[in-house]
Order: C-alpha cells, then sequence, then structure tokens
C-alpha cells in the first residue's frame, strides 16, 4: 500500500493523504516554531525601538570585549564569535544524526546525538561566563553626584553610557570618597585579598596616582533598558538552548532504549532536530543585534 | 501515532545524495559567511575608534551584516531544517505568515527614531533629556 514515489498528478486536498506530505507531529512543530520567531521578533524589534530612540547607547564592541583567564585584554567579538561557532557545529551534528535517522542506522544517531548535547553544554557554559561578567561587573562609571564608582551591569544599572573626557574624570576622581577609590585602584591591579587589604591603608593622593597610572577608561551611565533587554532577550534564547538539551538527552535515551526501533522510523529525532536549529537560527540575530551592530 | 511517518498518506522526499556532502558544504558556507560578518564587526570597530566616524559608512557596513544574516537564516531553514524539501504549500504557510516582519520592524524602528528627534529637539511637551532617569539608588552614588 505504501507509495515510494509521488505520481505527478497527485491531489493533494482530495483528502486519504496528508496534503502537506508531513505527519501531523512535524507540520505543528514548524507553526510551533513560527509562533516562537514571532515571540523573539517581538523581543528584538522592541530592543531595535528603544535604542533608536536614545542617544548613548552601548557600543557593543566596548561591553562585550572580555575573554576567559585574558584578564582586562581589549579582545571584541573573540567570545562571541567562540559561542556563534559552538552552535553552529551543534546543528552540523544534530542535521548529521537526522540524516543517520533517515538510513535507521541508530549507532550514527546515538554519537551525533551525545556530539550536539555537548555543544548545547558548550554553549550554556560560554553564556554562563559572560553573564557572570557582566553582573559582577568591573567597570568605572562617573555617577551623578560627581563622584567616580564601580558599576555592574544589571537590569538596575548600565555604566556603558558615553565616554567621560579626561579632565572631567581627573576631577571626579578628586571628589571620590575614600572607599570607592579603594576598590576601583583593588579592581584596575586584579585584585586579590592583599591588594584589596593594601589599598585600604592608602591615602586618597596615593590611590589617585595609582589609578591614573593604568589605562583608565570612564563612561556616564548609560540607559537602564541595556542590561533589561541583554539579559531578557539572551537569557530567553538561552532557556531554549536548555531545554532543546533536555529534549536531545531524551532522545538519546529513547534512540538507546530502541524505541525508535522498534516504531520502524526516526522521525522523532527529525522533530527534535528542527527545535535544536530554530534555536541556532534564532541565535544568529541576537548575534547581529546584540554584538554586531 | 506509531506509523505516522510511514503510512500511505505520507511519501518520502528522496534523499538528496544520500551523503552528507551538502550538509558540510553548508557548514563550510555558513563559516565563511559568519567570518565575513565577524570582520565587518572589526572594521565597524575600528571606524568608531577614529576620531570622526563616518556614519553613511557605518550604516552601510551594518547593513551588509544584516543582509549576510538573512542569508545565514535563508541557508539553516532551507537545508538543516529540511524547509527546502517539503511541498510548495507548506512553505508558504510558513514563510507567508513571516512577510508580517517587513511592516513590523520598519513601523517600530520609525516610531524609535521619532522619539529620539523628540528628546533631542524640544518638539514634544518635555524638554529635551539626553540620558534617561537612573535609579535613585545611583543618583546617590551607592551601589544598587
Amino acid at each position: 500500500m505504501s507509495t515510494t514515489a509521488i505520481p505527478t498528478n497527485t491531489k493533494w486536498w482530495n483528502g486519504g493523504r496528508s496534503p502537506f506530505n508531513a505527519s501531523y507531529g512535524k507540520v505543528m512543530m514548524w507553526y510551533f516554531l513560527m509562533s516562537d520567531a514571532f515571540t523573539f521578533g517581538a523581543f528584538l524589534i522592541s530592543y531595535g525601538t528603544i535604542r533608536f530612540s536614545v542617544n548613548n547607547w552601548a557600543d557593543p564592541n566596548h561591553v562585550f570585549n572580555a575573554f576567559p583567564f585574558a584578564g582586562h585584554a581589549n579582545l571584541p567579538l573573540a567570545f562571541v564569535s567562540l559561542m556563534t561557532f559552538i552552535l553552529i557545529f551543534s546543528s552540523v551534528t544534530m542535521v548529521l544524526a537526522v540524516h543517520e535517522g533517515h538510513k535507521m542506522n541508530r549507532k550514527g544517531v546515538e554519537k551525533y546525538m551525545i556530539l550536539t548535547i555537548f555543544g548545547g553544554l558548550a554553549f550554556l557554559s560560554c553564556q554562563a561566563w559572560e553573564w557572570t561578567h557582566l553582573l559582577t561587573g568591573e567597570h568605572v562609571a562617573l555617577l551623578k553626584d560627581g563622584t567616580l564608582s564601580i558599576l555592574p551591569t544589571t537590569v538596575k544599572s548600565n555604566p556603558w553610557g558615553l565616554e567621560v573626557a579626561h579632565d572631567a574624570m581627573l576631577a571626579a576622581l578628586q571628589k571620590t570618597p575614600h572607599d570607592q577609590l579603594a576598590s576601583i585602584a583593588a579592581t584596575l591591579h586584579h585584585g586579590g585579598e592583599a591588594v584589596v587589604h593594601d589599598v585600604k591603608t592608602m591615602s586618597d593622593a596615593e590611590l589617585i596616582s595609582l589609578i591614573q597610572s593604568s589605562d583608565l577608561h570612564v563612561s556616564n551611565p548609560g540607559p537602564i533598558a541595556f542590561g533589561g533587554y541583554f539579559f531578557g532577550i539572551t537569557g530567553f534564547h538561552g532557556f531554549h538552548v536548555f531545554s532543546g538539551v533536555i529534549i536531545n538527552i531524551v532522545m538519546l535515551a529513547k534512540t538507546k532504549l530502541g524505541h525508535f526501533d522498534q516504531r520502524g522510523h526516526y522521525e522523532m529525532i527529525e522533530k527534535a532536530g528542527l527545535y535544536w536549529h530554530f534555536v541556532d537560527l534564532v541565535w544568529v540575530f541576537v548575534f547581529l543585534c546584540f554584538y554586531l551592530i | 501515532m506509531s506509523s505516522a511517518a510511514t503510512s500511505a498518506d505520507i511519501s518520502l522526499a528522496p534523499e538528496h545524495g544520500s551523503g552528507t556532502k551538502r550538509i558540510w558544504k553548508t557548514f563550510w558556507l555558513l563559516s565563511v559567511l559568519t567570518v565575513i560578518e565577524l570582520g565587518i564587526g572589526l572594521t565597524i570597530y575600528n571606524i568608531h575608534k577614529g576620531a570622526n566616524p563616518n556614519p553613511t559608512l557605518v550604516l552601510a557596513f551594518k547593513g551588509m551584516v544584516c543582509i549576510l544574516t538573512l542569508a545565514k537564516a535563508y541557508y539553516i531553514v532551507s537545508i538543516f531544517m529540511h524547509l527546502g524539501d517539503e511541498i510548495r504549500n507548506m512553505i508558504m504557510t510558513i514563510v507567508v505568515p513571516l512577510c508580517l516582519f517587513i511592516w513590523f520592524i520598519t513601523a517600530f524602528l520609525w516610531d524609535g527614531n521619532s522619539w529620539k528627534i523628540l528628546r533631542n529637539t524640544n518638539a514634544g511637551s518635555r524638554p529635551a533629556q539626553t540620558e534617561q532617569h537612573q535609579p535613585a539608588a545611583i543618583e546617590k552614588g551607592e551601589k544598587p
């Protein structure tokens, strides 16, 4: 009864067959992904609207220039390109798993599913590092009261506004109280416990000359919307990656248990694959909107 | 359920070349497009470092990255997600609604830009502000 080739005069809509030549589950996965695309689209467009409406939005190359174990080195785009390549590569292993599924090759599906899961976990680890780096912040900002302070990037504070001119920065240093000077000096010199203790005993003048001896860049605080949009949208994407990893682990378990061999096809792997590729697709746009432009 | 994908009402699409060649080709294509995007990103960074960044040039480069991103999206959806192998009616039910984004993006970015003009020209009912309101904790100089 099963047909292998599609006759040229097929009447798709006469009933008795799927008009889209696809199973219910697969078609519905596509419509779910379409609606999810609108959710992400709405978030990104909202972000774009606010970004267009202010004069002092952060320069991404300025914010995202750190790399693990590289200290204060200025490496714009480096870490995010690593994350992008991890996700592209895990997309390739996913499509290879789907391909092995078509061939009913259980061992091949298992191998590529494991690689895909590792890719997803690697991406999540990168994101955890980046969030920690921003939330524990090391950037110095000029506050409204005319003093300098270290501000983290959170949903309530954004140290990435317009850059402060050099003499304005020097004037602000003179007005900054001792404990704020000490914490700035400790941060600039990679404050371990010993450094923190040392700077606390120094006088204001010593601290100011210590801070001036290192290359200090100071900004005004920027629009507070930055943190909310960044953590909201990358968080929502990260949540998709996380649930994708969970789905892939379930699929790997079902493959190992032989469920798909009993069923006679590996279509579930295809559906999980659609979701996983969608996560990669969204990252392409998050990468564009937050890091590139 | 158990025979959904192999029942008589669904004909499996023919395998393309039955090899993984097309997948790896797409992978290299995506990688090259990403590297070009990164190159443009660094170019924009270097333009911004200069004394007088040319806004038209920056906008042109940003437009180029947007086009490259759309190309990447096309390859992911068409090859990796196999949408290109589905029948035309199904492709249309997914792609046509997404055309709403054309209006969505244009209208909202236009609106954002209009807000910026109001902010900078006193044309609104409020005095112009160059910076957004900061929460009280930061005004007082405390760490929030």
